[in-house]
């Protein structure tokens, strides 16, 4: 498996750690109230097909990157910086 | 034997070798197979359940019987393919499965136990007693059937791997492969051509045709030198690819020293992974036996393999040989016989209208319905349009017809589609992104449909990678249409054998299906069809179209088992090359390691880190006489530890203050300039991550710690707030944990020990509790932090790594002349639990600031991670387990980790568990055990008394529950300020 590194480019997956679903960058507001934090803590859909998720190029350039990725055919179709990718 | 003249390595050099201790004589350039068979060495091995005794079946590496074992002791090397293995003088084969030998072996009496061994034996018949399945069953079934054994010892031979990028990837070089990588090489992409083989060429080298006018394997050398002279193309020969992956990624076993002497010098095997943009299979394909009865005698092999043998290796494996086949392709084999001057005595085709090629008999509408021979054929008998005869025959060709070799098109669960035509199934368009399939692998069987698909492919692929497809004549090849009928059993007398490896035959997968196996995947489980080293390359698609039959489905509905990589075996030394003993995890040395174990100490392992447990002295017996002698040496004079193993990271930049405020939840912006703070990182759901100092060390620089266990998390979890939560501040950090050495100095004498080796002195007033800033030491910069893991009054000293060995032995001399000296992981954590430090054992991943008694360190007044989470009403209001001391009631109990506590006088059972122990010591200062835990709504219970029980060690020790900090509560001794 290889991950397009926004940086570095197309890298094996080794060299990557991975996190889990993207919902991790939409962090709620301190007073979001207990729901939204829940939400953001612990539930997770568990998609047949795109998902988007983090990977951090951990033995690479430290960038934390948010893929997009087809967990039925394994298609890799996108990567971007976390930083670039919440705006 | 050979036959004059005959084979591409006819002028061969002599090569001598043996097999079962007797000693042989092959050429260059055979395989063990080819050289037993040109010995006449028919029986080679006993089968895996019933010890038939068995011979070569094929001429490659799909090969199910003939496996041998090379090399003993550690470098023992089981299931050898003898129809890979190329010989080399000396090379020491041994047969396997046989015992007391080949010929006489005693464990065939399976054979006549068969009617009880059928599919499913083990399950009906070693059902009870149960405990008998263990003991008694599986040590005895093991013993009698299998394969090769391993020696047991440690594997000494050397691997490799590496690692390889190409436009294309083109996976066997027979006629399609090589046309295929000449027209993408003339197009300018980078291409690799691989091959299982040790020479390219493929079926060429096997067979009479010419291409272009030339012999085949003539043509197809001309070929390999053209490609060997282009700068983009890199030739694999002896690599098998073994598996394809996702984004192009493709596994290799490439048999580096398999082919001549062992030397420890060389790898044996070197594991590649292939990244290509794109990638051509022209595996081929793999010819099938034909299910009749007795067919598994040595000397009845593949038709191919026959003329195989012949052709490329000038070996007939018989005197008089006889074919049988459903297909044209298989009457080459008699027409190359004869050709050669071999004997014919027959070729029994099961159509009714079988050609005639040559000048040899045919028995048309032609079935074999027995053959006899004990340890090799010696005849059959046939049944034909014209009655029922028996030939005498040592060697049976047989033909099924071609299977195109699918396998790595299903690696990423692509199924592949029948063909009515070639009677086998195919690949399906698209089943692995980035691949394309040409030649016989993708049903097209003549030598002239091979090199026209290689090129027309490779051009297509070239044109999807945006080159331009260079000019490629067309070589003039045999085009002969591939007839076939289907015929994939005979009735008659006698097992009908269809996966040779395993022993499976007709009547087991019909038994599979009798009994409701009927799903194909059932079927491989029950009857073992299609398992071990050859995973059915020979008699997958054969016993699909028997468990068709039984079920009454045609074969596309059956549909075929998965194929999985890998396509060959592959050593677990190959894949997991340099990671073999101290290779499997890298060692990380602390700079004092050297001086460390010179003086005796032993190591612990930290994570990657090697630190001292202790350091023994002359006349110590136990670690805990060192331990204690340490302790005290701290507690009363001056030690020294190497501390640099915790992480260390710099932080700089305008918002680094509010960076800290946002990773750490207690408060840093107020911290100021030459001070150290104590901060408590927690996760975002609220639960602790780790701890640490961090000193400031100018207007915008910090100095962060974490514990050795966590750098590499603390690290990575600031990567992913900087960018991903907060990438408006303006900070830059990174890891300078290898950069500096760093020695704690511990005890009432530190400072006095520091200001024998320090350029200036320090005193009490200038340097505080939780002081840092710039010393010098014999003109080297450095560090100093005033900051105590012992509770004593105490420094860590910081210096560039490379100045770290000379600074830890002058640190050591110091200590020593003062009275004091080196103290070990076992000391430092006896002195953390004397003052309640907490380190992993406690914040181990379910305990919030809260639950070790730092709740109020969250602070309200900013956001941070884990800030609302650990407002959770659980946390604030449930009833938690929280951090105590535990000190036994009688100074003698003992305490131990891991152990749970009980209200005194409840049953210890789970339903009262009240909590747990994670850390515990022997105190020398106070005189007796120590320990850390947790326990429910623990700050409320100090005083009271709890059992300790550990079910496993069998203690039960009386605590009285207390602060966790147990000596020096009011920090008096690391704050001590005066300057005597």
């Amino acid at each position: 498996m290889r991950l397009p590194c926004p940086l570095c480019g197309e890298r094996d997956r080794r060299e990557f750690y991975y996190q889990g679903h993207a919902t991790m960058l939409d962090r709620p507001a301190r007073d979001a109230g207990i729901d939204a934090w829940d939400d953001y803590l612990h539930n997770r859909d568990n998609i047949a097909g795109e998902v988007e998720d983090l990977w951090h190029h951990e033995a690479g350039c430290g960038a934390w990157i948010k893929v997009t990725r087809n967990t039925v055919t394994h298609e890799v179709s996108g990567a971007k910086l976390v930083n670039g990718a919440r705006k | 034997m050979r036959v004059a003249g005959k084979g591409l390595n006819a002028h061969g050099a002599p090569v001598t070798f043996t097999f079962d201790g007797t000693t042989f004589e092959g050429r260059e350039g055979d395989t063990l197979a080819a050289a037993l068979l040109a010995n006449d060495v028919r029986l080679v091995g006993r089968s895996f359940k019933y010890h038939r005794p068995r011979g070569i079946l094929t001429a490659g590496s799909e090969e199910p019987n003939a496996l041998v074992t090379m090399g003993t002791d550690a470098a023992q090397d089981p299931n050898i393919r003898a129809t890979t293995q190329e010989i080399y003088d000396g090379l020491a084969a041994r047969s396997q499965n046989a015992w007391p030998s080949l010929n006489r072996d005693v464990m065939a009496v399976n054979d006549l136990l068969s009617p009880f061994l059928s599919a499913g034996f083990y399950y009906k018949t070693f059902m009870w007693p149960k405990s008998f399945w263990e003991k008694v069953y599986e040590p005895i079934i093991r013993r009698a059937a299998g394969l090769g054994a391993l020696s047991g010892a440690t594997n000494e031979d050397t691997y490799e791997k590496a690692f390889a990028h190409c436009d294309v990837l083109i996976i066997g070089a027979g006629p399609a492969g090589l046309m295929a990588a000449l027209t993408a090489a003339r197009s300018g992409a980078d291409v690799i051509l691989a091959d299982e083989d040790s020479q390219m060429g493929g079926r060429l080298l096997a067979e009479t045709y010419d291409v272009d006018g030339q012999a085949g394997a003539d043509w197809a050398a001309g070929i390999v030198e053209d490609l060997r002279g282009m700068a983009n193309v890199r030739l694999m020969t002896r690599t098998t690819v073994t598996g394809a992956y996702d984004q192009g990624t493709y596994g290799a076993l490439e048999l580096v020293n398999h082919h001549r002497t062992p030397n420890a010098a060389v790898p044996r095997e070197c594991f590649w992974r292939i990244v290509a943009k794109r990638s051509i299979l022209c595996a081929g394909a793999l010819e099938r036996p034909i299910a009749f009865p007795n067919n598994d005698r040595p000397g009845i092999m593949t038709a191919g393999a026959v003329r195989t043998y012949l052709n490329r290796w000038g070996v007939a494996p018989g005197k008089s040989v006889t074919v049988f086949a459903n297909n044209d392709d298989a009457h080459r084999t008699a027409v190359d016989l004869v050709d050669a001057g071999v004997t014919v005595a027959g070729v029994i085709d099961s159509r009714a209208d079988a050609p005639q090629f040559g000048d040899y008999p045919v028995f048309k509408s032609g079935l074999v319905i027995a053959t006899k021979g004990r340890l090799c054929l010696e005849s059959i008998t046939v049944q034909h349009s014209g009655g029922t005869r028996d030939i005498r025959t040592d060697c049976l060709a047989m033909s099924g017809g071609w299977n195109p070799t699918v396998h790595l098109t299903c690696h990423m669960n692509g199924r592949p589609t029948w063909d009515d035509y070639i009677l086998s199934f195919v690949p399906t368009d698209g089943s692995i992104p980035g691949m394309s399939v040409a030649g016989a692998a993708s049903g097209v069987f003549s030598t002239h449909g091979c090199l026209e698909s290689g090129i027309k492919i490779a051009r297509e692929v070239v044109l999807e990678l945006g080159l331009t497809a260079g000019d490629i004549d067309m070589p003039s090849a045999d085009d002969s249409a591939y007839r076939i009928e289907p015929l994939w059993q005979v009735e008659g007398k006698g097992r009908k054998w269809l996966d040779f490896q395993n022993d499976v035959h007709v009547k087991d997968i019909n038994l599979a299906a009798q009994e409701n196996f009927r799903s194909v995947e059932h079927m491989k489980r029950y009857t073992t069809q299609g398992m071990a080293t050859d995973q059915g390359k020979n008699s997958n698609v054969s016993a699909l179209a028997v468990l068709a039959d039984a079920t009454g489905r045609g074969i596309p509905e059956t549909g075929t088992t998965t194929f999985r990589p890998p396509y060959v075996p592959v050593s677990i030394g190959a894949m997991g090359a340099g990671a073999q003993g101290h290779g499997f995890a890298p060692e990380r040395h602390m700079t004092s390691h050297h001086a460390t174990l010179d003086r005796g100490a032993p190591m612990i392992e930290a994570g990657l880190w090697y630190r001292p447990s202790y350091f023994p002295k002359t006349g110590e017996t136990t670690w805990l006489e060192s331990c204690n002698r340490e302790v005290n040496m701290v507690r009363n004079t001056v030690g020294i530890c190497d501390v640099s193993t915790l992480g260390k990271i710099d932080i700089q930049g305008p918002d680094a203050a509010a960076f800290l405020d946002f990773v750490y939840c207690n408060t840093f912006l107020t911290l100021k300039e030459n001070r150290v703070r104590y901060g408590l990182m927690l996760r975002e759901d609220g639960y602790v991550m780790d701890d640490g100092t961090t000193a400031r060390l100018g207007p915008n620089q910090y100095v962060m710690t974490t514990t050795t266990a966590a750098a590499g998390q603390v690290m990575k979890h600031l990567d992913w707030v900087s960018q991903a939560l907060r990438p408006d501040l303006d900070v830059r950090f990174g890891s300078v944990t290898e950069q500096w050495a760093q020695f704690a100095v511990a005890g009432p004498k530190s400072r006095d020990l520091l200001n024998s080796i320090l350029d200036q002195g320090i005193d009490g007033e200038s340097w505080p509790f939780m002081a840092c800033g710039d010393v010098q030491i014999s003109g080297v910069a450095g560090r100093l932090f005033r900051i105590s893991f012992s509770g004593e009054h105490a420094y860590e000293i910081a210096v560039p790594s490379r100045y770290g060995a000379s600074l830890f032995r002058q640190l050591c001399a110091q200590a020593e002349a003062m009275g004091g000296g080196v103290y070990g992981m076992e000391a430092l954590n006896v002195l953390r639990i004397e003052k309640g430090f907490i380190t992993h054992s406690e914040i181990h991943g379910r305990v919030n600031a809260a639950d070790i008694g730092f709740g109020r360190m969250v602070s309200q007044k900013k956001d941070c991670i884990g800030n609302t989470a650990s407002q959770r009403p659980d946390v604030v209001g449930g009833e938690r387990e929280q951090l105590v001391g535990l000190k036994p009631i009688d100074p003698k109990g003992k305490l131990t980790a891991g152990a749970h506590l009980f209200v005194d006088g409840a049953d210890a059972v789970r339903v009262n568990d009240q909590g747990y122990v994670t850390s515990v010591c022997y105190s020398p200062t106070l005189g007796h055990d120590l320990a850390l835990g947790f326990l429910l709504d623990g700050h409320n219970r100090h005083g009271e008394t709890v059992q300790l029980v550990d079910h496993l060690r069998g203690v039960e020790t009386v605590c009285e529950v207390c602060h966790p900090v147990f000596l020096d509560p009011d920090n008096t001794r690391a704050k001590e300020t005066s300057n005597g």
